[in-house]
């Protein structure tokens, strides 16, 4: 029993900065964008706000700014991919080339310097209870923020007007435009909030997770994000089921590999990727299904005509 | 008064040509700029990144080494995405061509014969277009996003091989390192140019972008890619079979990428490593994009992309500039040159009225 | 017939190199990692910079350059540019270097953890299982659990010895001790390998190592109030409590002797495997949490390797069967060290076949 509580824990950290950028992305395709550029968002997010706390000891500051350099980045791709027409599969690739590259050389005064992670926040009353408090009520901030944001996510797309004008610049943006919508004014905001969504994962990494920072210290996660909105089809709910499905997979399998198994460690690690591939085909099924969540001008470029 | 952008009635001719100048001289503005926050002289640099991997016979020859790969990933993968397959996985089926081409050279180790360079290749092939395989049936009889299933069997892939390189392609002789014996002279391919590595892959990739064109200017299964694409509704409707498409342009870009990983372990490497390519895969989907999907594109984009890594050690050679000033390069250059492209369908206009 | 290894081309770029090259000796460095990964490159580029103060050099670097195709030419670039020495750093640097020092025979070259020499090859290593013996002994009269949490990166000799040397130092003075390896793939992923250290710290690990690159597992034990060594470098600002100690690689010695051999005219191709006694392998300052009597003991581990009293691969020695493969009295010889390939009892964890 402690130990499953204890890979819970474990899972929960694993999955969060999954869940920021997986979030943000899936605001963007959802106005008709793919950016591929996540993982450049996200270690751009883990840099700043990894210098930002070690100047100012904040916090709070430090995942703001994050926030900031996300959408910084993400500004970049939004200017290039509306205002000047560029194909957005490329220009997402050239932007984590750019944010690799950027946060290496803004990181270099940073290496060796240590930090102790920002603080657990225990709900006062409720981190008490037996079990379940400390799994749920005893977190750093950013774990209740990510899982707020799923429920803030979920109320805009589905419940409010913006959401709806969001999701119809998305499957139809030629429509939108004849309705009298902004589509790249909208598809702008979007780009922002997925580029800021991708910036706070990043500063996870670098101000909870493993709080140091580390040239390319994202490691892929940035495409296991992007992956993520794919396995969710597009759906808010079923991004936190793939965050967490993936995390949960990728501590299981360390924890096995620790029981001793007999396994080698390549085949262990390979699991999350095979899961992901297998429960997508199971939910994949339905055709038609798929088909209505998914953004329909995901990806083609708008040319704004009268 | 910011100009504005106004769409042509036809593209334009000229700035097809014209554009990536453009770009390049953009990127040569915002370099120097970047140079001089770096602290080192624009000119060094420049000169560093553009001029001398390729002044001399033995940098030219090793644009070829690092192009090629690029070259004939890039050229297939713009097939598929004419037709919107997303196969952005091909750096796991290059290494799968790896294994399958390294894992043929292994077998016929200290033998000769004129057909044990074909096999390699032949076999690559075959590796590569089942790990793509794998993609294109999963999506046509499952309805799996290939972003997804591609991208993770990448990874898969890397692990595979790092468990038989681990296993049975270890050298036996190799004290438990992780690397096969170097192939026999037999499974190498033949060098174009003595004293270089410039190997038989460079024509290979020639070879493909030629057909790339054949098949996209030439057949109707070119002209059925780009429908599908264009419309994938008349597509339909004038019979075409998507999922006939989803197989071809998959088994297409698979196995290019598996022939590139065959050529990568018996051309410039000689052996099989844990790490047979830095990238290519994902490199090559900006080439084929950089190259508008066009196969002599690609062998422009694929070039000028292999010169900036080239560029980019010289760089560090000779200025002692860090890696990372190679990436945030990089990144500059294709900003521009995805953003010169505008101009072939659009013009500026600098009249103040339409700038309201 | 494929393989003409001397070009004209080739022939006219040493010429020219050999004009220009001044008196200073230029030396070139080739590494596998940014030298921001705080781990093995970074050392590697610290000794880089030690070498720059004590003699008179140039000195430049090649960073990130994968162990593929790319590395000949980095290589080969290096030694074009007029570089009277090249240290290769990565094992999988062994195969271009040998063949790039062929295409230049005045220019010496220095390969890390490989076993391929030229004329103008040498090989260096360091034997950082002697580090490890060390550790060993402190996590053996440390551990309470008697569960020792191990995070590799690959199955490669050089982790699989390291894994090895600290299970038989710590089953020596703790007979119950058992070593759980966990593989996580990858030199350098400090979220995973951070992960890796909570699962095994789960399971009952009460003391744990790594052999990947970054702080983090430390991080980790320093949180959950168990104990860690840092790993290349000393970690201690990232875990004051936790660390009890660190192995530190010093390619310091090595580089300047070298370079000061190849300015005399005395360089000579050889192998060198270097520990602690040559000062290669260092370690940082005990923690406070080390009581004096465990202090006492590792310092008396470290002594008697360095005197050569006690070697950590001394027999008796038996495999994860419980078979003797190792006799009393015999050590394991160095060529069957350097290839390692199977855990010693008391090791939780397997290697592919």
């Amino acid at each position: 029993m402690d130990i499953l509580i204890a890979a819970i824990l474990t899972i929960i950290t694993a999955a969060t900065p999954l869940l920021f950028a997986a979030l943000g992305e899936l605001v963007t395709e959802k106005s008709g964008v793919l950016n591929l550029g996540v993982e450049g968002m996200m270690i751009m997010g883990a840099i700043i706000g990894f210098v930002a706390v070690h100047h100012t000891g904040s916090a709070s500051v430090a995942i703001i700014a994050s926030m900031v350099a996300g959408a910084f980045m993400a500004s970049i791709f939004a200017i290039l991919v509306l205002k000047f027409h560029a194909r957005q599969v490329p220009t997402g690739l050239a932007l984590t080339i750019f944010g690799l590259g950027l946060s290496a050389l803004i990181g270099q005064s940073m290496i060796g310097v240590a930090y102790t992670g920002i603080p657990k926040i225990a709900i006062p009353g409720l981190a008490s209870i037996p079990v379940i408090g400390n799994i749920l009520f005893n977190q750093d901030g950013l774990v209740y923020l990510s899982i707020l944001m799923v429920i803030v996510v979920y109320w805009f797309m589905n419940k409010t007007r913006a959401g709806l004008i969001l999701r119809a610049v998305g499957d139809s943006h030629d429509a939108a435009h004849a309705m009298g919508y902004s589509v790249v004014k909208i598809r702008f905001m979007a780009i922002l909030f997925g580029g800021a969504m991708a910036g706070v994962g990043g500063a996870y990494l670098s101000l909870a997770y493993s709080p140091l920072w580390v040239e390319g210290m994202t490691a892929g996660r940035g495409w296991i994000a992007l992956a993520l909105v794919v396995f969710a089809s597009w759906k808010v709910g079923r991004v936190l089921l793939g965050a967490y499905l993936f995390g949960g997979i990728t501590i299981l399998q360390l924890h096995a590999q620790a029981l001793g198994i007999g396994i080698p460690s390549q085949v262990m690690s390979m699991l999350p990727y095979l899961a992901t591939i297998l429960v997508l085909v199971f939910i994949s099924r339905d055709k038609t299904k798929i088909k209505l969540n998914s953004p329909a001008s995901l990806g083609k470029p708008f040319h704004e005509s009268r | 008064m910011l100009p504005r952008l106004i769409k042509r009635q036809t593209p334009s001719a000229s700035m097809v040509y014209l554009s990536p100048v453009l770009a390049l001289l953009l990127t040569l503005v915002a370099s120097i700029i970047l140079f001089l926050m770096m602290g080192v002289s624009p000119a060094a640099a420049l000169h560093a990144f553009f001029v001398e991997p390729i002044s001399s016979v033995y940098g030219l020859s090793e644009l070829t080494v690092k192009a090629t790969p690029l070259i004939l990933i890039g050229v297939a993968l713009s097939l598929g995405f004419r037709a919107g397959v997303w196969n952005i996985g091909a750096e796991g089926q290059l290494i799968l061509g790896g294994i399958f081409g390294g894992t043929t050279a292994l077998f016929f180790y200290e033998k000769t014969g004129f057909y044990i360079i074909p096999l390699i290749l032949i076999t690559g092939i075959i590796g590569g277009m089942l790990w793509a395989g794998i993609v294109a049936f999963l999506k046509t009889r499952f309805n799996a996003n290939e972003i997804l299933t591609s991208l993770m069997l990448s990874y898969v892939a890397a692990l595979l091989l790092n468990l038989l390189i681990h296993g049975p392609l270890k050298d036996p002789d190799g004290f438990n390192f992780p690397e096969s014996r170097l192939f026999s002279d037999s499974a190498l391919l033949p060098i174009l140019y003595d004293g270089t590595r410039m190997h038989l892959g460079a024509i290979i990739a020639l070879v493909a972008v030629g057909l790339g064109w054949i098949l996209l200017s030439r057949t109707l299964l070119g002209y059925q890619i780009k429908v599908i694409g264009d419309a994938p509704a008349a597509g339909e409707h004038a019979g075409f079979s998507p999922s006939k498409i989803i197989w071809i342009t998959l088994l297409i870009s698979g196995g290019a990428a598996g022939l590139a990983g065959a050529i990568e372990v018996s051309g410039p490497i000689g052996q099989v490593l844990p790490n047979i390519s830095p990238g290519y895969g994902f490199a090559a989907i900006i080439v084929a994009y950089v190259g508008r999907l066009h196969p002599l594109g690609v062998l422009f984009s694929a070039l000028l992309l292999a010169l900036s890594y080239l560029g980019g050690e010289t760089a560090q050679i000779k200025l002692n500039l860090p890696v990372a000033v190679t990436g945030v390069f990089q990144g500059l250059l294709l900003f521009f040159l995805l953003a010169s492209d505008v101009l072939i369908h659009y013009r500026l206009q600098f009249s103040k009225q339409a700038a309201v | 017939m494929i393989k003409k290894i001397i070009s004209s081309v080739a022939i006219a770029t040493c010429l020219t190199v050999a004009g220009i090259a001044s008196a200073e000796t230029k030396v070139g460095f080739v590494y596998v990692g940014p030298i921001g990964d705080h781990g093995w490159s970074y050392q590697h580029n610290q000794s880089r910079l030690a070498l720059e103060k004590a003699l008179d050099v140039k000195t430049s670097y090649v960073e990130s350059v994968p162990e593929g195709a790319d590395a000949e030419r980095v290589i080969r670039q290096l030694a074009a540019d007029g570089n009277d020495v090249i240290f290769t750093t990565s094992f999988g640097y062994m195969n271009p270097t040998n063949k790039v020092a062929k295409k230049f025979p005045k220019v010496k070259f220095e390969h890390a953890t490989g076993y391929k020499r030229g004329n103008n090859v040498s090989t260096y290593s360091a034997r950082f299982y002697e580090g490890r013996a060390v550790l060993g002994a402190i996590a053996g009269k440390m551990t309470k659990t008697n569960t020792i949490g191990y995070i590799a990166s690959f199955p490669i000799p050089e982790v699989i010895r390291g894994i090895n040397a600290m299970t038989l130092a710590a089953r020596k003075v703790n007979p119950d001790v058992k070593v759980k390896v966990v593989g996580v793939n990858t030199w350098f992923d400090p979220g995973k390998e951070g992960d890796a250290a909570k699962a095994l710290i789960d399971q009952g690990a009460d003391v744990i190592t790594q052999h990947t690159d970054s702080p983090a597992p430390l991080q980790v034990a320093e949180k959950r109030g168990v104990y860690g060594f840092g790993q290349a470098s000393n970690m201690k600002a990232f875990a004051p409590k936790a660390q009890l100690t660190a192995i530190v690689n010093n390619w310091d010695k090595y580089y300047i002797k070298q370079v000061k051999a190849a300015q005399d005219g005395s360089w000579a191709s050889t192998d060198t495997w270097d520990g602690i006694k040559a000062g290669m392998v260092t370690m940082a300052p005990y923690a406070d949490a080390v009581p004096q009597d465990v202090r006492d003991y590792a310092d008396s581990v470290k002594a008697s390797i360095v005197d050569g009293s006690f070697h950590p691969f001394q027999g008796p020695i038996k495999n994860q069967k419980g078979e003797v493969v190792v006799k009393e009295g015999e050590t394991i010889p160095d060529g069957d060290l350097a290839k390692m390939g199977w855990y010693v009892e008391g090791v939780d964890g397997t290697i592919p076949k």
